[in-house]
């Protein structure tokens, strides 16, 4: 093939392309990359959107989330969540104290959330190797731990969004910032308190 | 014609030398006798010996042998050979100039490295220097085997392989890159070292296509606002990206400062989202869905929001607002050598755009002298500011406050503490102070 055949097709099918576009969307389209078919992305589109769009068909109940959790589970969040990896249980009305614990029952939003998690990146050791039974189930558990659901639940695309998370209305946007205001002062300013625990608030007269 | 040494005789010279480092009081008649040697016909071996005397010598000379009036040994032999090796590292000497682990997380593979800001120089940092953050440890991807698909409120849903990706209009720019978490020891428990306060940062020459440019490809559907990003790492790291700064300024990149990106910086292929805190910018990027609401995952909820005093948290902080620190002197650089004229020299960014402005002080606070700005100033890039100072040997507070062209300066430790608290992790942009003590030694002001 002449070195400049694959420019000249590329060229051809951008063109083509531009006169397939209806008036009104005319930038222009270079036709790389393949289409990718449905069986493409069913295979890679592993997440749920909150509130649970996405989810896969499956269930699992409290029941056999305790025996995924105690096999897979364990040994890295503790018998009871508490760790010694990221804990999972507890820490609810600590959010706005000296010691913040932000676990699934004091923290998180969206229980959605929780199987998205567990499907793309857990085990630790062994990340996307649960079946959506086993990931539904080992939610349903984590959720159970946290005294979000009754022991006999069973959590699959349709309950699973419907659980009442305790801070689901704790995050708030848009963004705030910029939200703390410096001047920046040249000449004799207040100074600069770096230390810990000896914050001082400056005299209006002492800012420039 | 010079006599033929042994390849013997050469050696022993050069190692009586070596051990006793007195090049230059050699009689000269043996130096006339080596430098034959090696015109005469022994280059290669000489030369085979000098790779050897590179290797060998792990520590600089302790003695007077190299420095006038005497000839350094490097100038009497021939160096190493090119491709000593193939791909170039930095001298033997700077061996000591590496990225830090964190001690505070409990693997090795979610969890994060800082750069040496005290040793670095310009504002470009070295690709092997570049911090790390990792949620799930660095994949070793085959750029044959990588794809990238999008898909979702797409009119084609498409999947590109590397190659299709670089036949794009590609385009470069230099841009800073931070962790949200940069400096977050610094709201609770100081670290002493601008390597461990401020190391999280890091600024490349990126080149790549503009994501704009993909998505128009695939057709985004109306109604669409976000794009998830999904990378091909043990984590799939996942952010929710709206869909105007993926219109604006994000780029799909394939390299870093002139070379392909390092595995550690998502080889084959990352998003990048300049000036937005360091995790959105998934790298091995495989995935792009686009969506008409935010994703809400594990690294949007749990992680990266800010959690305030009063028990409430942000979500979507994306941009990384102002700041800058002194690297020089530093805690954890070199201390200052005495009295007398010195350099104060430090980096500036800004999430918001161009560093307009960078003042410094050195005595606390009181008072503030604006300094230079080395060219060129950058949108969302690290900027070097230069201050010329006189050191009178007393104990000093040096510290710099940057301002960026949206008019926002950066903040106090106490005033900003006063509206987050000490409990939101993220976004820590005080200005750092640095103690400095009689001795020259440099510490954090705030330990």
């Amino acid at each position: 093939m002449p070195p400049f055949e694959p420019r000249r097709t590329a060229l051809i099918a951008a063109l083509s392309l531009c006169l397939a576009i209806p008036a009104g969307a005319q930038e222009s389209r270079f036709g790389f990359g393949e289409p990718a078919n449905p069986e493409q992305i069913a295979g890679w589109d592993i997440d749920a959107r909150t509130p649970g769009v996405g989810l896969p068909e499956g269930s699992g109940s409290v029941a056999d989330g305790r025996e995924v959790y105690v096999q897979v589970c364990m040994a890295c969040h503790g018998e009871e969540g508490q760790g010694p990896m990221d804990r999972l249980v507890g820490g609810v009305g600590t959010l706005d104290t000296d010691k913040p614990a932000k676990t699934v029952g004091s923290y998180w939003p969206y229980a959605a959330t929780l199987f998205d998690y567990i499907h793309r990146a857990m085990p630790f050791d062994r990340p996307q190797s649960l079946t959506p039974d086993e990931v539904y189930a080992a939610t349903a558990f984590v959720l159970y731990m946290n005294e979000l659901v009754p022991e006999d639940a069973v959590m699959n695309a349709e309950t699973l969004p419907k659980v009442e998370m305790r801070n689901r209305d704790g995050f708030y946007g848009p963004d705030p910032r910029p939200d703390v205001h410096n001047w920046p002062c040249m000449r004799n300013c207040e100074p600069l308190s770096p230390e810990v625990g000896e914050v001082e608030v400056p005299t209006q007269s002492e800012i420039q | 014609m010079p006599r033929e040494v042994s390849e013997q005789e050469v050696r022993a010279v050069l190692e009586a030398e070596r051990a006793e480092n007195i090049r230059g009081a050699l009689p000269l008649d043996r130096r006339q006798m080596l430098r034959g040697a090696v015109w005469g016909g022994a280059a290669a071996a000489a030369a085979a010996l000098a790779r050897g005397a590179a290797v060998a010598q792990t520590a600089p000379a302790e003695g007077t042998g190299n420095l006038p009036p005497n000839t350094p040994e490097w100038m009497t032999q021939q160096g190493a050979p090119i491709l000593s090796p193939p791909y170039g590292l930095p001298s033997e000497f700077e061996k000591d100039v590496v990225r830090q682990p964190t001690d505070l997380t409990a693997t090795a593979t979610a969890s994060w490295s800082f750069t040496p800001l005290q040793d670095l120089h310009g504002i470009i940092t070295p690709n092997g220097l570049f911090f790390e953050r990792h949620h799930g440890g660095v994949p070793a991807i085959d750029p044959e085997q990588h794809r990238l698909m999008v898909h979702g409120m797409v009119e084609r849903p498409v999947i590109f392989t590397m190659n299709d990706l670089m036949r794009f209009p590609a385009v470069s720019r230099i841009h800073f890159l931070e962790c949200s978490g940069n400096s977050l020891t610094e709201y609770v428990n100081p670290e002493p070292s601008v390597q461990t306060t401020h190391g999280l940062v890091s600024c490349c020459e990126w080149t790549g296509v503009p994501l704009a440019t993909i998505l128009q490809e695939a057709g985004v559907e109306s109604g669409a606002a976000w794009v998830l990003a999904e990378g091909a790492d043990a984590a799939a790291m996942t952010r929710s990206i709206p869909l105007s700064k993926a219109f604006d300024d994000a780029l799909l990149a394939y390299s870093q400062n002139g070379e392909r990106l390092r595995p550690e910086q998502g080889y084959p292929l990352r998003l990048l989202l300049p000036g937005y805190e360091g995790n959105m910018s998934i790298k091995w990027l495989r995935r792009l869905e686009v969506g008409p609401e935010p994703w809400y995952t594990r690294e949007e909820t749990s992680k990266y929001t800010d959690l305030m005093p009063d028990g409430s948290a942000r979500k979507f902080t994306f941009a990384m607002e102002a700041k800058s620190v002194i690297t020089h002197p530093a805690g954890g650089g070199k201390p200052l050598g005495g009295p007398g004229f010195h350099e104060i020299s430090g980096l500036a960014w800004s999430g918001y755009g161009r560093i307009s402005r960078v003042d410094v002080t050195t005595d606390g606070g009181r008072n503030w002298r604006t300094a230079e700005l080395d060219q060129p100033v950058l949108a969302k890039c690290l900027t070097r500011f230069r201050l010329p100072w006189q050191w009178n040997g007393e104990p000093a507070l040096l510290a710099s406050r940057a301002i960026d062209e949206s008019g926002y300066v950066q903040p106090t430790r106490e005033q900003l503490l006063a509206v987050r608290g000490q409990n939101s992790v993220y976004h820590y942009n005080a200005i750092q102070t640095w103690r400095l003590a009689e001795s020259g030694e440099v510490s954090n002001a705030a330990v």
